[in-house]
């Protein structure tokens, strides 16, 4: 029960604490968002876009997450965290590769690793960078800059005003829900109260107030003259610093999409010492 | 002058679902009264409120607001012309930044960009609240959000305020401000509340409202130290003019 | 479940979010038309909702675990299927960029799964025609049951034929849906009690609000033939797929079983999950002739294909490279840290 409020209560606090980073006022926070949502996508697609056996050639990405924390003056430690808890789909149906893709694929000296551990490892790795750059992007940006981005993209206008509501309600409503749940556990003794009648009666007393609130919302935008249409008044520029961040990091993606740096690297040091 | 009269005769209005608020409801507020509205739970002032900016339309009876009679057609006009402020903030408040909130009306009222960036300055500096300008609302305390919501009507510039249990979940410091702030108003004010001592400090005349009726309409003063008239509304006297529990003082009806 | 980032190649994921963003346009296309602004505030605060619901649970009598609720078929029920998924796609938005949960390549399948196939297959294909316009309590339920149940089993068909496509899990196609299908099944049965409680209490306090959900894109009143037509293209479709994989990966679930639980008990199982899939394979007829018990020597064959040749010395050199890399990238984030905070002031 302890743990069920800890995850309504975590996930608000979560959402809060993400939006809080996102107020800083570093390099990386004044960038324009437009350009670090492309730039994001551009990160995961590269990452993704390797063979699936590829190890090494993943390692020099997670230069883009080392850099953005570093500027953006992002906790590390929170991140990695939140990647964890994250993790266990991927790791879940990742798993099996080990267990079905057995023929051997590395030799190092007397150890052998089979072609599913490593397909396994690639799993994880790209699973990690690609969730840090969406984390980060959030951290970085704040999620209203980033649905202002989406809209001067060209997403259509309805969506984001949807993406707008919804952020700016979740914390009342997780609020009520919090209230729910905590007037219930109080009321229930050793499991009872808390299947699924009760379930119910919570859930519809929920939708109940969420509907009169809309009713309410509705009311208070009548009242200021709304008449169907939306409109956002926050104008976007792009600088030369701004460019320069896309151009730059792309073209450093593609470098390492096309080169195995670390073979790279590994075979020159390599050579020097011999 | 008559352009922020506000006038109700004989109002009538009952929920779809068949509860009948309002039974027959008169007054006429002229030009810059502050005026309370106060009753029992259930008497129909949130009801009576609805109908002053048009979020209801009356079934019987008439409402006028300055020049217009209240209609469908003359909606657009009575909106700009009357700014409520509802009872939850939340409610209110629902764009991503203060900033939004408050421009959303100039907005809609399809003024001139500069217009409208001057208007939100103006409103939140009245309210004490520009420096909140880039916030969301849900990071605001009670007080902040309430002063932002006043904020994001005062930027219509109505000529009419009408507000919803303002000082509800207030702390005694912010409440202070707010009723001081509401002091230096030009606007008409009607104001529907429960907090009595502040309609003594703000509002020269009071309303009590019965069972969708009107029981009492006159100067604040009498109307609150009419023992027999507050009972009958289901009311009690402010607290200030209820006796002091230190020095022993008693007022006259308490026991 | 939602796809993952991990899982996925960029193929898929581009073409799943083609998809995704054309739905996206078309359903708010559609909206505009017959929006009426009272749909604003509620399409934001329903999503808001779904999203706190999905925090309330309920323990399931006799398993001890809990359950909790999805949401597709309640938006596409209150507020019609342009509306519900417009509110769905906004809800996995949020769920991607703070919780992680799936990844922005990745969402574009997510919204496809769990939204498309609730709005709009289960919702007027199954749910409309078994509800109609004024639905009993009975009606409702199983309305609700039949269309959650349909919706999240074509998600989890959905997730299977993706990852399949992205071919970076070694789980076969036949292998992932035998996990995938069961579990959702269950999902789906409490999914479908779920919305059916909601709905109609729903109905109860406020049925103008079903009443004022705009009906569905196509669909006939009183029509069957796109119910059926439906099923019999999933069966077909599906059935064929089924067949085929089962007849290029055998031993595949054996390998599974034993690989992934290590225990012999499940040789019972094995068992009666052939008779079903012999079963089926009898009724569909399409593959009649596929045998379930091919050699090994197929699969070791198709295997030697995907081994690239390499060498110990390549490997040494990739992993000090690697190394070397990691170490760099550590020293650069640490100096910009440093000289960030500093220039802070």
């Amino acid at each position: 029960m302890a743990a069920l409020m800890g995850n309504i209560e975590s996930s608000l606090l979560n959402i809060g604490y993400l939006e809080t980073l996102s107020y800083q006022q570093t390099p990386l926070h004044r960038l324009d968002p437009r350009v670090k949502l492309l730039t994001t996508l551009v990160f995961i697609i590269a990452v993704v876009s390797f063979g699936k056996y590829e190890i090494t050639g993943l390692i020099p990405f997670i230069i883009y997450p080392v850099a953005l924390i570093a500027v953006g003056n992002l906790p590390p430690g929170y991140l990695f965290k939140k990647i964890l808890l994250a993790a266990p789909f991927a790791f879940f149906i990742g798993i099996f590769n080990p267990f079905l893709d057995r023929a051997l694929m590395v030799q190092l000296g007397p150890v052998g690793i089979s072609g599913g551990w490593v397909s396994f490892a690639s799993i994880m790795i790209r699973f990690t960078l690609t969730v840090s750059a969406a984390l980060i992007l959030i951290a970085g940006t704040g999620f209203n800059a980033v649905c202002l981005a989406l809209d001067k993209m060209g997403t259509p206008r309805s969506f984001v005003i949807q993406l707008l509501f919804l952020y700016r309600y979740i914390f009342v409503l997780t609020d009520e829900a919090l209230r729910l749940v905590r007037a219930r556990a109080l009321r229930s003794f050793q499991g009872r109260g808390m299947g699924f009648k009760v379930f119910s009666y919570m859930i519809g007393q929920l939708l109940l107030r969420t509907l009169d609130r809309a009713h309410r919302i509705h009311l208070a935008m009548l009242s200021r003259g709304f008449d169907g249409k939306i409109r956002l008044l926050r104008p976007l520029q792009i600088h030369g610093r701004d460019a320069a961040f896309f151009l730059g990091w792309s073209a450093l993606f593609v470098l390492m999409r096309w080169y195995n740096i670390p073979h790279l690297l590994g075979n020159a040091v390599a050579g020097l010492i011999r | 002058m008559s352009h922020h009269l506000v006038e109700v005769k004989d109002l009538r209005y009952t929920y779809p679902d068949g509860t009948c608020v309002l039974r027959g409801v008169s007054f006429r507020i002229t030009h810059g009264e502050a005026v309370a509205i106060i009753g029992a739970n259930g008497a129909g002032k949130s009801t009576l409120l609805l109908q002053l900016n048009g979020c209801l339309l009356p079934q019987a009876g008439a409402v006028r607001i300055g020049d217009f009679p209240l209609n469908k057609k003359t909606l657009p006009y009575v909106r700009r012309t009357v700014g409520m402020v509802f009872q939850d903030p939340d409610d209110q408040l629902f764009m991503p930044l203060v900033y939004d909130d408050v421009a959303f009306g100039p907005l809609n009222l399809g003024l001139p960009l500069e217009e409208v960036e001057a208007r939100v300055v103006s409103a939140l500096a009245t309210v004490g609240a520009l420096h909140l300008k880039d916030r969301p609302p849900y990071r605001l305390s009670g007080g902040e959000k309430r002063a932002v919501a006043i904020a994001s009507v005062l930027s219509m510039s109505p000529s009419i305020l009408v507000m919803d249990e303002p000082t509800s979940y207030l702390d005694p410091k912010t409440r202070r401000h707010l009723i001081e702030l509401l002091q230096t108003f030009k606007h008409t004010l009607i104001i529907a509340t429960h907090d009595l001592d502040m309609v003594l400090d703000l509002c020269s005349r009071t309303i009590i409202l019965k069972d969708g009726q009107v029981i009492a309409d006159g100067p604040t003063l009498e109307i609150l130290q009419n023992q027999e008239l507050l009972d009958s509304g289901s009311l009690e006297k402010p607290f200030r003019l209820q006796g002091c529990p230190l020095c022993g003082t008693k007022s006259d009806a308490s026991e | 479940m939602h796809m993952a980032d991990a899982l996925i190649s960029p193929a898929v994921g581009g073409a799943m979010w083609a998809a995704t963003a054309g739905l996206t346009a078309y359903s708010a296309k559609k909206l505009r038309i017959d929006l009426d602004e009272h749909k604003v505030p509620l399409m934001g605060v329903l999503g808001a909702f779904i999203f706190a619901a999905q925090m309330i649970n309920f323990t399931i009598p006799a398993t001890g675990s809990s359950g909790h609720l999805g949401g597709g078929m309640i938006l596409a029920i209150l507020l019609g299927p342009y509306a519900g998924f417009l509110v769905m796609a906004s809800v996995l938005t949020v769920q991607a960029l703070f919780f992680a949960d799936g990844g922005l390549l990745a969402l574009g399948c997510n919204i496809f799964n769990l939204g498309f196939f609730p709005c709009f297959i289960a919702y007027p294909l199954i749910y409309k025609k078994i509800a109609g316009e004024s639905p009993t309590p009975g009606r409702i339920l199983l309305g609700a049951m039949v269309a959650a149940i349909l919706g999240l089993q074509l998600g989890a068909l959905g997730v299977v034929l993706e990852t399949w496509f992205s071919g970076l899990s070694e789980l076969s196609f036949i292998n992932f849906l035998l996990l995938m299908q069961p579990i959702h099944l269950a999902i789906g049965i409490v999914e479908g009690v779920v919305t059916a409680a909601v709905v109609s209490f729903v109905w109860k306090t406020h049925p103008e609000i079903l009443a004022r959900a705009p009906s569905a894109p196509g669909a006939k009143a009183h029509s069957h033939k796109p119910l059926l037509i439906g099923l019999a293209l999933f069966a077909v479709v599906a059935g064929g797929m089924l067949s085929w994989f089962a007849s290029t990966h055998p031993d595949g679930l054996e390998w599974a079983v034993k690989g992934a639980t290590g225990k012999e008990e499940l040789e019972a199982t094995k068992e009666g999950v052939h008779g079903v899939m012999g079963w089926m394979q009898e009724k569909l007829s399409f593959l009649p002739d596929y045998d379930f018990n091919k050699p090994n020597e197929e699969k070791a064959g198709k295997k030697e294909e995907s081994w690239p040749d390499i060498s110990a010395g390549k490997s040494l050199a990739g992993i000090l490279g690697a190394a070397l890399t990691l170490l760099l990238a550590g020293v650069i984030g640490f100096a910009l840290r440093r000289y960030y905070s500093h220039s802070k002031g």
